[in-house]
């Protein structure tokens, strides 16, 4: 889970550095997506070890999930989780699910579309019309189009409250997880948690708020 | 004071149970919850029924056995306390109090409010000790120089009662903070390093084929911990296992 998790955080931070691209620089943003989207050692030997990551942590989620919830059968008449524990390390299967059906939506909007013109209509060049080296190239067009519809925005921005509410937890979790509690580091590492876990969403839903604003 | 209580009644292992509502009267806020139980109990063999079973031994918060899930947390409100340690006077006139056993899949429950922990003693068999010759010529502790850091926190390590709120506090039903602490205790001294990664690994073991389930690090049990253990002990011990996991021969 902590190594899965570790990795996710920092292919977030890869992530969303491109995304910030996509809002300083047009052709920026098209250069370094068709350099994501055509280069060999993206598209062969880290895309895969992504895609594995995201199921290995789904899937042991879910398996850690099933386990604890065999562990007590019968539950309290009464309980005060509260008192003692936060929302969000209570509820990390709910807030995992949040960013899972997200992740749906997310390929559904860019991977699928770009597995079809790459793919199954053969067009690498990246172009707008491929026919036309003049029309330029079609990526950040494509990016700043999805955020017309103010729906997609809003779940789109709902989804990184949860991923935020996510990693308020699991960013410190990982470190218990893997041994490390140090009194002299562990607090600095729960302050950097929230920065992290509040800076990081919070970039992602300002480029998704950029577009939707300055669409013409 | 007046009291309203619900108290879960099973007749045994087997049985289905169920929460029972019963009113006591003049209860003192001076007593502790377990002599207002004993005063439940006096009414209810007085009126010729069966007395609800719940665990006690010292009465002084050093022993372990008193358990109790009281309104919604093991040990009832207040921090770094057994439930022989609680007093009624935490409680306010006419409040209704709920008292459930111990929650676990490993924990079943015997009768009414008495749970068998006895995984927990699997779990110590299974690599809680050191293998020290008692045959008379034992070497004197203090003869191993050991710093005052690790010697205060194997102690706070050691001060871990075996009561099992951690457990019964967990979301998931987790030993992390019990068995961390007796794998602590060991793991920081030299006397302990000896069987260090035999220890970890069977007592992990055997805590998962008790059927515990896994930390997810709420943190739930540090609070609710009678002995203040920390979750630092978690982290240690998830140290120990995987170094031992990767170097061990077994
Ligand atoms: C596919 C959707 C996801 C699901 C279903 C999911 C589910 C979970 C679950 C069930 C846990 C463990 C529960 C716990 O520690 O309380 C967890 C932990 C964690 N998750 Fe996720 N998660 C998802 C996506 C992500 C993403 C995108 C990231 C980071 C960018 C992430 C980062 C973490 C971290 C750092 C932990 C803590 C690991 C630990 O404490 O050992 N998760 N996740
Ligand atoms: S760690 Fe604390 S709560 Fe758990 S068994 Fe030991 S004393 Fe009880
Ligand atoms: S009865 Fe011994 S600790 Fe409460």
């Amino acid at each position: 889970m902590a190594l899965s998790g570790f990795f996710l955080l920092f292919f977030l931070l890869q992530h969303l550095t491109i995304n910030f691209i996509s809002v300083i620089s047009v052709d920026g943003f098209n250069a370094t997506s068709h350099f994501m989207g055509t280069n060999p050692i993206v598209q062969i030997a880290l895309q895969p070890v992504l895609a594995f990551g995201v199921i290995f942590h789904l899937m042991m989620g879910m398996r850690l999930e099933l386990q604890n919830r065999a562990s007590r059968p019968i539950k309290y008449a009464m309980n005060k989780p509260a008192e003692n524990s936060s929302w969000m390390s209570r509820n990390m299967i709910i807030t995992g699910i949040m960013i899972f059906l997200f992740l749906g939506m997310h390929f559904y909007d860019f991977w699928i579309p770009e597995l079809n013109v790459k793919y199954l209509q053969g067009d690498m060049s990246g172009l707008i019309d491929p026919m036309n080296p003049d029309s330029g190239m079609r990526y950040w067009e494509e990016l700043h189009h999805k955020f017309h519809d103010p729906i997609r925005t809003g779940l789109y921005v709902l989804s990184f409250v949860f991923l935020g509410l996510h990693l308020m937890h699991g960013f410190q979790s990982a470190f218990q997880s893997v041994g490390f509690n140090h009194r002299k580091y562990t607090p600095t590492i729960k302050k950097l948690s929230n920065i992290y876990a509040i800076v990081v969403p919070l970039g992602f839903i300002l480029v998704a708020v950029y577009h939707f604003m300055t669409q013409s | 004071m007046n009291l309203t209580l619900k108290v879960w009644r099973q007749k045994d292992g087997k049985a289905k149970g169920e929460l029972v509502t019963y009113q006591i009267k003049d209860v003192s806020p001076d007593s502790s919850f377990l002599e207002m139980l004993d005063m439940l109990n006096e009414n209810l063999v007085n009126e010729g029924k069966d007395p609800a079973a719940f665990d006690h031994d010292c009465r002084e918060g050093i022993c372990g056995m008193c358990s109790l899930y009281i309104n919604g947390e093991a040990h009832g409100p207040g921090r770094l306390i057994t439930t022989c340690q609680l007093h009624m006077r935490s409680f306010k006139d006419g409040e209704t109090i709920y008292i459930e056993p111990f929650r676990a899949a490993a924990f079943p429950v015997i009768k009414d409010l008495v749970v068998d922990r006895s995984a927990f003693d699997r779990i110590q068999q299974a690599g809680g000790y050191v293998s020290v010759n008692t045959s008379g010529n034992t070497q004197d502790a203090n003869s191993l120089p050991i710093p005052k850091d690790d010697a205060d926190k194997a102690f706070d390590a050691a001060t871990c009662i075996g009561c099992g709120a951690c457990v019964a506090t967990c979301k998931n039903s987790s030993a992390m903070l019990f068995v961390a602490a007796k794998v602590s205790q060991f793991a920081l001294l030299p006397q302990g390093k000896v069987e260090a990664k035999r220890r970890v690994l069977n007592m992990v073991k055997q805590m998962d084929e008790e059927g515990f389930g896994n930390c997810t690090n709420t943190g739930a049990c540090e609070v609710e911990c009678p002995k203040g253990i920390s979750l630092e002990n978690i982290a240690r011990m998830n140290r120990e296992y995987f170094s031992a996991a990767i170097t061990s021969e077994e």
